[in-house]
């Protein structure tokens, strides 16, 4: 897979001696939209964590694009390391938005600061991204006068606004409010219409069905099952997949 | 009476103690940020050194500290200082200022480090993503937070200050209690005593008023 925007091949990680990933490899390709399932503790969040640099792979292979990150569980140089950030970004289940900042400053922040952008540049490609998200009155608001979804959004803004090759969602909709679900959910399908390369951590069965184009099922630190979402949540093939399917429909 | 010339003693107490307090917190709250990020820092020896730092200021009386300051450089190392002036300050001031901004230092450290191990890991998390550097992460997400949070233990610590200029009679240092008590001596009255007691009293009462302005002034987000 040279051409895949992202590229994880063996990947390993422990804790304190317990295995959370084991021998995990998955890529991504342009435009592509992987959803992420599994049981509670399978180390869907650690995949994301590690994919971002926010813990270190025991052993494995992480690529994107043509940046080597990890090549056999040894890790770039720092500087390879600090730009590779650019190739990607992610969004928090609870948002993690910078409270002292204006909705506006949270989205040039790190345009300014990271990509030397100019003030005007950064406030026109935030004042798009506010308008795309239907939050181009609230631009002047703090994230404590936002609702959920708001928040949410605009962190969605946030990280689109460096314009990453590829998007990581870890539950994007876990901290909202059931009625604010959707109005996320349509920000990622709005996403995934214009082909936006994402991988996300998801809950929402029925979500994952529609706006995904793979899904992984996750269990144990392993991948379980892979495939499109036709096959994999409607006709899985382990046992393990059909359980926790079967679990959820339950809930 | 003797009321006016000693009010005009114990104001001009109340300068030198206005410049303790001014000197001391110039040179101890941006000292206590050094401290809090040698306190907190990956090293371990250079941990323990801050940590042992704050705990002996910490843990011994400042006016023991005051002298130790005064005295120390000619009982331990035969120096005689205190002939010395520089730029026609002498060296008792000045080793007041020194006790004093490193005794607060501590205090302030401790406080700066309570508040910036209170900002929650996301910040630190959604910066690192973004690819701010470690240096902008601190200035321009962590450090604006840990203001807001510390400024009622900051408070605190800087009303004590007021009244911990006090101190510095120990060392005859030509303060407002020190003016207060000779003036007291000098006539045999209580109300050189008063009188400053009302003085400290205004002067904190200023403090609470202007750090409640800086609260407010930070009340734009939650
Ligand atoms: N920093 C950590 N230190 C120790 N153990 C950890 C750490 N982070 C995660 N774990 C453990 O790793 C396992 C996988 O956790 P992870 O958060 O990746 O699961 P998840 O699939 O995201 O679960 P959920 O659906 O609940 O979010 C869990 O058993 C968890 O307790
Ligand atoms: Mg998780």
């Amino acid at each position: 897979m040279a051409n895949a925007v992202l590229a994880i091949a063996h990947a390993a990680k422990s804790f304190g001696g317990v295995q959370v990933l084991k021998d995990i490899s998955l890529s991504v390709a342009k435009g592509d939209v992987l959803a992420l399932i599994g049981p509670s503790g399978s180390g869907k969040s650690t995949l994301l964590r590690c994919a971002t640099l926010l813990e270190t792979l025991d052993g494995g292979t992480l690529r994107y694009d043509d940046i080597a990150v990890v090549e056999d569980g040894v890790y770039a140089p720092k500087e390879v390391l600090h730009a590779v950030k650019s190739r990607f970004g992610l969004v928090f289940q609870n948002f993690n938005l910078f409270p002292h900042l204006s909705v506006m400053q949270n989205i040039t922040l790190a345009q300014t600061a990271v990509l030397h952008r100019s003030r005007e540049e950064a406030a026109g490609t935030a004042w798009e991204l506010l308008c795309k998200m239907g939050l181009a009155d609230r631009a002047d608001a703090y994230p404590c006068e936002l609702s959920g979804g708001q928040q949410q959004r605009v962190s969605i803004a946030r990280a689109l606004a460096m314009n990453p090759g590829i998007l990581f969602f870890d539950e994007p909709t876990s901290a909202l409010d059931p009625e604010l679900t959707g109005e996320i959910l349509k920000v990622i399908r709005g996403l995934a219409a214009e082909h936006m390369t994402m991988v996300i951590v998801t809950h929402e069965i029925g979500f994952a069905r529609n706006v995904a184009d793979r899904v992984i099922f996750m269990a144990g630190g392993v991948i379980v099952e892979e495939g499109r979402p036709g096959d994999v949540i409607d006709n899985p093939r382990s046992d393990r997949t059909r359980a926790f399917l079967a679990n959820l429909d339950r809930k | 009476m003797h009321f006016w010339p000693m009010v005009l003693a114990l104001a001009k107490g109340l300068l030198t103690s206005t410049e303790i307090f001014a000197l001391t917190l110039l040179f101890s709250l941006p000292l206590g940020l050094i401290i809090a990020l040698g306190r907190m820092s990956k090293v371990g020896f250079v941990r323990q050194i801050f940590r042992i730092y704050i705990s002996i200021m910490r843990g011994t009386p400042l006016m023991l500290q005051l002298f130790f300051f005064y005295f120390g450089p000619y009982y331990v190392f035969g120096i005689r200082l205190n002939k010395l002036s520089l730029f026609g300050v002498d060296y008792r001031f000045i080793s007041v200022i020194i006790g004093f901004s490193l005794n607060y230092a501590a205090y302030f450290a401790e406080i700066y480090r309570a508040g910036i191990e209170s900002i929650p890991v996301g910040q630190h998390e959604a910066a690192f993503v973004l690819g701010l550097t470690k240096p902008q992460t601190f200035l321009r997400i962590i450090l604006p937070q840990v203001v807001k949070r510390i400024v009622p233990p900051v408070t605190n610590e800087v009303i004590t200050l007021v009244k911990d200029t006090s101190l510095a009679f120990a060392l005859s240092v030509m303060e407002m209690f020190t003016m207060a008590k000779m003036e007291a001596a000098a006539h045999t009255t209580m109300v050189p005593f008063i009188v400053a007691g009302v003085f400290y009293y205004v002067f904190n009462f200023a403090v609470a008023w202007s750090m409640e302005r800086v609260e407010k002034s930070l009340n734009y987000y939650r």
